[in-house]
């Protein structure tokens, strides 16, 4: 870890003994009265937001399964589970905030603090850090303190050691990174283009030798289906022709060179 | 001529849609399972000794065998919570060839005559999520999933559940109380999810990989599949192999390999000049073997022999340019971020251990650290309800035993430095960790 990566966590408060500071997690006022389920017909409620709730809670046997999607698509619509957020939420899906707010601190997706737009996950578990996580990390957070809408966050492991190290930018998978990726990332961020798109893992083939064989049987997708590279799916309306998953990755000459 | 069940041809373009696969035929198994009994189906599956792919290694037929008969609302829940660190093989799969994931489903459905089905994704897997969303959507459409499926009397839906990142999650009970709206925390078993799981119902959970198997089981009969591999660890299986080795990646093998043969001969092994330290062969949670072990077959049974486990079939590999410390204190710190909370020899050890691994670095550790560090390994195992402080227990425990001398000199070192004042502050895990985030919650 660098003192710049440090500088930038917030430090619990300590007595020198080493006790916490009462406080320090900003504990609920237990004098007041608990909150109850909110009344749907008070709070208000974006209808997008209730839409989406009231379709995910129609999939599951039980209401309480649809708990974690409808906090991400709280947070999807508010940037993070704030307490409006999760009182929404309580309404629509008749729970206590108590009770969402016990699930949204489990998982680490969900923030229940303020957070930047942007989501900078950075693997730095054993097989990314065998292989520099740490650095990358380090350049990470120097890249993202010009840009105060990126949330850089050292993760557990994202189940892509393939491309070690890596990070998750906004959900999209790219690696293998060296610290020099990090300034692009955030450049391609500020600009809304798809993140270091040579390096995205949806174009990236199977490394086995033995997948080839029989390749010479690969016979083209039919033209009317729409040419989803390994269903790579562009979010939506996005009509940018990319590289199939068999296609080499093309790497822009400047990137290239350097 | 390599043998791929799972990764035939899976680069092939648009083979994540219905039209590919089923040109590749897809699909064929569904049509031939419905045609026999259920029991018949679940007879195959045995036949084909196929063992959990997820980390236990439970054979999937007899787990299947152990669900009650009789009209009741019974579940059959896909684990594609891949978390364990090391591996991905999951996502390969379910980005590339999702249909291939959901016939495994429905004929798994079909055979303990289960109605409704889920899929747990983790929340990071955001693009597989939404490929396997589309691919439900056409299975839908073409009749595959849904009322009477493809005119039989079997029905099913299947529901894409997305998790939002915690390791326990994989867990399979935690996995449970996780779709069912609430904290991860894994339950008290027995009873086992196959008696009471979901919603209080039957419930039959098992691998994305393991599923995935399923329709190649149906299409070449149980007994041919048992051909492959050993007598105890049947079929081909997919390894993810990372860290330190020039071709990381996952690999289709057929189990009882070597595993040099994994290591070095498909993932090219160390860097040039660079030699094996050890290596982890089934996820960060398998005690770890050394390079005098590569010799070992690659399958459930070698393994456990050697030692170790198979796992999830994850491989790291740490070369001589890493310490042996600095691997166990990334693992603890990990296991220790991911621990619920609900066990105190889970909570306390892997915090405990993170801790004691921090002395080393201070310069603040004698020798006699290390046995009090092993014993707290063994206090953990077997006494918590799931097995998360085991998966840090063992590893650390197979460090501090196979490494004792490293760690020995590793630890007069850093007195020494210490001694010279030579040593960065060492942060006590909670206060600024990295991984704590603004509150450290869990």
């Amino acid at each position: 870890m660098s003192a710049g990566g440090r500088a930038r966590i917030r430090a619990v408060p300590r007595f020198g003994h080493g006790s916490r500071v009462p406080g320090w997690d900003e504990a609920v006022d237990l004098t007041k009265p608990p909150a109850v389920v909110p009344d749907l017909n008070v709070t208000p409620v974006p209808p997008e937001l209730r839409a989406d709730i009231e379709a995910a809670m129609a999939k599951y046997p039980d209401r309480r399964s649809a708990a974690i999607p409808a906090l991400h698509a709280a947070q999807e619509l508010h940037g993070w589970c704030s307490p409006e957020a999760i009182e929404q939420v309580a309404a629509v899906m008749q729970l206590t905030p108590a009770y969402l707010t016990s699930v949204a601190t489990f998982y680490d997706m969900l923030e229940t603090q303020p957070k930047p737009r942007n989501d900078v996950y950075v693997c730095t578990n054993i097989s990314c850090s065998l292989r520099g996580a740490d650095e990358f990390l380090e350049a990470m957070h120097e890249a993202a303190l010009e840009d105060v809408d990126v949330n850089v966050r050292a993760f557990e492991c994202l189940g892509a050691c393939d491309i070690a190290p890596m990070a998750s930018v906004n959900g999209e998978y790219v690696g293998p990174l060296e610290p020099g990726d990090a300034a692009r990332i955030v450049e391609d961020l500020r600009a809304g283009k798809p993140v270091l798109e040579s390096k995205q893992l949806r174009y990236r083939k199977c490394v086995d030798p033995g997948v080839a064989e029989g390749a010479q049987d690969f016979s083209p997708p039919p033209a009317d289906v729409p040419r989803a590279d390994t269903a790579g799916l562009g979010p939506e309306g996005d009509t940018v022709d990319r590289p199939g998953p068999t296609a080499p990755i093309e790497i822009p000459r400047e990137e290239a060179e350097e | 001529v390599a043998l791929k069940i799972l990764f035939d041809r899976i680069d092939e373009p648009g083979l994540n849609t219905l039209e590919v696969y089923r040109r590749r035929g897809g699909y064929d198994a569904l049509e031939e399972a419905l045609k026999m009994e259920p029991d018949e189906v679940l007879a195959q599956i045995s036949a084909s000794g196929i063992r959990g792919r997820g980390g236990a290694g439970f054979r999937m037929g007899q787990k299947a065998s152990f669900l009650p008969h009789g009209d009741m609302e019974k579940y059959l829940v896909c684990n594609a919570d891949e978390s364990e660190p090391g591996t991905f093989k999951d996502r390969e799969l379910m980005q590339k060839s999702p249909h291939m994931l959901i016939e495994g489903i429905i004929i798994a459905s079909y055979a303990v005559d289960i109605h409704r089905a889920f899929i747990y994704i983790r929340g990071e897997y955001a693009h597989q999520a939404d490929i396997l969303e589309v691919a439900i959507a056409e299975a839908v459409d073409a009749g595959l999933l849904g009322e009477r499926i493809l005119g039989s009397g079997h029905s099913l839906t299947l529901v894409l559940h997305r998790g939002a990142g915690a390791y326990i999650c994989g867990e399979e009970t935690g996995l449970l109380d996780s779709l069912e709206g609430k904290r991860g925390n894994p339950r008290l078993k027995p009873p086992f999810p196959a008696i009471e799981g979901l919603y209080h119902g039957p419930t039959l959970i098992n691998n994305v990989e393991t599923l995935a198997t399923v329709p190649a089981i149906i299409r070449m009969s149980g007994e041919e599949y048992a051909e492959i591999g050993t007598e105890t660890s049947t079929g081909t299986k997919l390894v993810s192999v990372s860290g330190d080795v020039r071709r990381p990646g996952n690999y289709e093998i057929e189990l009882g390999i070597s595993s040099r043969e994994l290591i070095y001969d498909l993932a090219g092994g160390p860097e040039e000049g660079r030699e094996i330290k050890f290596w982890f062969p089934g996820g960060s949670s398998s005690p770890v073997l050394t390079k005098d072990d590569l010799d070992v077959p690659y399958d459930f049974d070698s393994m456990a022999k050697a030692g170790s486990m198979l796992g999830s079939g994850a491989v790291i590999v740490v070369d001589d340019s890493h310490t042996v410390l600095e691997v166990a204190l990334k693992l603890a710190k990990f296991y220790a971020h991911e621990s619920c909370g609900k066990c105190v020899p889970c909570r306390e050890g892997t915090n405990w251990t993170v801790k004691m691994l921090q002395r080393i670095e201070s310069g603040e550790a004698t020798p006699m650290d290390l046995d009090i560090m092993a014993s707290v390994q063994e206090q953990i195992i077997g006494n918590c309800l799931c097995v998360l402080g085991d998966a840090m227990a063992m590893p650390i425990g197979s460090m501090v035993e196979k490494f004792r001398e490293e760690l020995e000199a590793e630890i007069e070192a850093a007195r020494e430095r210490a001694a010279a004042g030579q040593l960065e502050d060492v942060i006590p895990i909670g206060v600024a960790d990295e991984h704590a985030g603004p509150i450290p919650v869990h």
